[in-house]
């Protein structure tokens, strides 16, 4: 339809004289206070676009200088001067001494707090409580490879059948059923009597069967008794203790395909201060020894 | 006045040069796609507060519902509301039949719905690109470019035959975002199938460069899916709903180019802090910064409108989603901004905040003008004298509201709370916190996240209850006076 103006009576304003579907339009012009503020939006971006790198050419930068690579990695060399000292402290001394001293002591705590929650924690669980599955507690005063501040220090630093470290904890237990040493009857009669070593046999004639054959198979690593090795890295069979299940099911998988966790060798990847820290940390949570 | 008041002969009623069949369609799809996308953002809501919810199953895991929810939610719901109101509106505002009729409009409305439900399914079953908002593999991909091409064949067809002398502003926005979502589609997909056969496909830009293309991509489908679109339907709704014309044609005229140009380059704010060069990074915080007007000036001209017509919102409840939609948009369009400079970005990245600046956006803007799109349209397409329970759009409103402001007061505490979490040192140099130990920290806010969630979803499904009523039930509308040709317009 032809333009056809028309004064809106309650603004004052003119329509554009167009119509669409009863659809009209005011001609009112642009807000003064959205033009200026537009207009600084603009003033602000030109001086940053002055101040900091805008160009796309290698090495150009603003007026300030300013590179976020460089500050990245100013920011980082603050972070690390700041520690130095206490880091090289750390870092010279032993676990021993770190323990012994107070004001070491207290930043290994800090250190090894935060780097056991992002480190340790998805496996050994928030509290180094552990978790079924192959994954020892630290809390408790259960340890496989040994508890002492020296023991941690070298599970940590050189892991354990991670193949990563010549010194890492290395022990594998037999596949009993699997490659053909027991049969299955007797690989049951071996279960019960390791359930009777916690007084918990369902069968009391397989548990004598088994006594023979855990004295020849098992004992040389767990104990005669059961009561565990810490040079091979044998679990104690004789406690409550149970890192794949106490149940006679679990305990006949283990005999039978045998169990064998893995943890890294943290030497590999972390600062030997952090690791220290770690340590001290560790030994702190309820079983060091 | 009398002179603007005289637009009542285009009420709603029945305008028989329209092709229908297939608006009404994408308005069912509308509702229907919004409810599940509300459903599947809850669930997954709900499984970041309660990881069982997850199943231990692939199919139900929150890296595949994902995709799922925010696919739904933006192109399902957002998509077939924007076909629905473009569409409706083209024809209307040039007095023009769709260009290629019925036919067009029914292929454009299977060709899409085969879109969301093949991209659907490949997310479920695992095949994905990886690429936020862009999930959908190549043979999707190939398909939708089809379907566009020939809704810009209809849109554009429909406008060049028009019987206006003038283009309405609303299809401006209209088209724009349809030629632009084409590039941005075309351009993030690029692509080679792994195999003859594969559902998969390697990406053709790789590192920081295939990262700028994704994020040039994922800015301007919210600047131009998600804003310039619903700008679209705004520009229309208002003025119709208040019976006013739009307050100023200059600002329509300055905010639609400078919105335009500027959305363009501000994805790299996106990407603040990573490898990409120091000079794109900049470039994209300040016209992410120059953008603030822009945006602003269609909040300015939806709620100035309003002037003279505010008692409205009291009678006519599909007004106030529309109205409260513009107050979402202004809130949004001032918090990216302000998010985009790179001091504040480095508190908000990868946080909830940015969860949180996302749905105000969504939920509040993109969803609420929606749905003051379906209670206008829905008499309107079924002639019927309005919509069967204008108590249960109130209910709607204050419900969903309610819903928005515990999801994002939820977000904002915690993605504030997580970011200084994470910058966190204690007084010897040492992070204060581990990142299990912010996850932890933003439990309770997932939980009235979801409790938001379900409020909206509650809003959803009493909307889909008094649409379903309306068409059912609702008192049929007398029959309108038959489009008044043009030269007795201009007569007139």
């Amino acid at each position: 339809m032809p333009t056809k103006i028309e004064k809106d009576s309650l603004s004052g304003q003119n329509t554009t004289g167009h119509e669409w579907d009863g659809l009209k339009e005011l001609n009112t012009p642009l807000p003064k206070w959205w033009l200026w503020t537009f207009y600084a939006c603009i003033a602000f971006s030109l001086v940053w676009v002055v101040i900091y790198p805008a160009l796309p050419i290698p090495g150009a930068t603003g007026t300030s200088g300013w590179i976020a690579r460089e500050a990245v990695v100013r920011d980082v060399q603050q972070a690390e001067a700041r520690m130095a000292p206490m880091m090289s402290r750390i870092r010279a001394a032993t676990p021993q001494q770190i323990a012994a001293d107070p004001e070491l002591r207290a930043f290994a705590m800090a250190g090894g707090r935060g780097a056991f929650a992002n480190n340790c924690a998805s496996c050994h669980g928030a509290g180094g409580q552990g978790a079924l599955g192959g994954f020892p507690s630290l809390a408790d005063d259960e340890w496989i490879w040994g508890g002492s501040l020296d023991a941690i220090h070298h599970t940590i630093t050189h892991g354990i059948r991670a193949n990563e470290s010549d010194d890492q904890r290395q022990s594998m237990m037999p596949r009993f059923l699997a490659d053909g040493v027991l049969t299955r009857a007797q690989v049951n009669d071996a279960a019960e009597h390791v359930l009777s070593l916690t007084n918990r046999a369902t069968d009391q004639a397989a548990a004598g069967r088994g006594a023979a054959l855990f004295t020849e198979n098992c004992a040389s690593c767990h104990g005669e008794k059961g009561e565990g090795n810490r040079d091979v890295g044998a679990p104690r069979l004789s406690d409550q203790v149970w890192l794949y299940g106490a149940d006679k099911a679990s305990i006949v998988h283990s005999i039978s395909f045998a169990r064998g966790g893995v943890m890294p060798s943290w030497g590999k990847r972390l600062d030997p201060a952090i690791i220290n820290m770690l340590t001290v940390y560790v030994h702190s949570l309820g079983g060091g020894e | 006045m009398a002179a603007i008041a005289a637009s009542a002969r285009s009420a709603p009623g029945d305008q028989p040069i329209m092709v229908e069949g297939p608006i009404r369609a994408f308005a069912i799809a509308t509702a229907f796609w919004g409810v599940v996308g509300f459903l599947v953002g809850v669930v997954i809501a709900l499984q970041l507060a309660f990881p069982l919810l997850n199943l231990d199953l692939e199919w139900t895991s929150f890296g595949r519902l994902r995709p799922v929810h925010t696919s739904a939610v933006i192109f399902a719901f957002g998509g077939n509301a924007l076909f629905l109101t473009s569409l409706f509106i083209v024809q209307r505002t040039c007095r023009a039949r769709l260009f290629g009729g019925d036919d067009m409009g029914w292929f454009l409305f299977w060709g899409y719905q085969f879109v969301i439900v093949m991209a659907a399914l490949g997310y479920v079953l695992g095949i994905t690109q990886g690429k936020e908002y862009a999930e959908p593999e190549w043979y999707v991909d190939l398909w939708l470019t089809v379907v566009w091409v020939f809704y810009l064949i209809a849109f554009g067809g429909t406008i060049i035959r028009r019987e206006e002398p003038h283009i309405y502003v609303a299809n401006w926005f209209f088209l724009a975002f349809i030629i632009t979502v084409a590039l941005l589609h075309i351009g993030n997909n690029i692509s080679i199938p792994v195999g003859l056969g594969s559902s998969h496909s390697y990406s053709a830009p790789a590192g920081v460069q295939g990262a700028m293309i994704q994020w040039w991509y994922g800015h301007n489908a919210v600047g131009f899916f998600l804003t310039a679109g619903f700008l679209g339907m705004m520009y229309y709704l208002i003025p119709k709903q208040a019976d006013r014309p739009v307050y100023s044609y200059r600002l329509s005229i300055v905010h639609f180019w400078t919105l335009i140009f500027l959305y363009i380059w501000a994805g790299p704010h996106h990407l603040h802090y990573t490898a990409l060069p120091d000079w794109a990074q900049t470039l994209g915080m300040v016209f992410s910064v120059m953008l603030w007007m822009p945006s602003w000036g269609g909040m300015i001209n939806g709620l100035m409108t309003l002037s003279g017509a505010w008692d409205k919102l009291r009678t006519n409840p599909a007004l106030r989603f529309s109205v409260a939609a513009v107050g979402f948009y202004g809130m949004s369009t001032f918090e990216g901004p302000v998010m985009s400079i790179k001091a504040v970005n480095g508190l908000s990245h990868y946080t909830d905040w940015t969860i949180g600046h996302v749905h105000s956006g969504a939920m509040g803007w993109v969803g609420f003008i929606t749905f003051g799109a379906l209670y206008y349209l829905f008499p309107v397409l079924w002639k019927k004298k309005g919509i069967w329970s204008e108590r249960l759009i109130s209910w709607h409103f204050w419900v969903a509201t309610l819903g928005i402001v515990f999801y994002i007061t939820a977000m904002w505490v915690s993605g504030i709370m997580q970011g200084l979490m994470w910058r966190a040192y204690d007084e010897l140099g040492f992070l204060q916190y581990s990142f299990v130990e912010t996850v932890e920290a933003m439990h309770p806010y997932y939980v009235i996240r979801a409790l938001g969630g379900v409020l909206y979803l509650t809003g959803g499904l009493i909307m889909a209850f008094n649409l379903w009523k309306t068409v059912t039930d609702g008192e049929a509308a007398e029959p309108a006076p038959r489009l008044v040709p043009a030269h007795a317009v201009a007569a007139e």
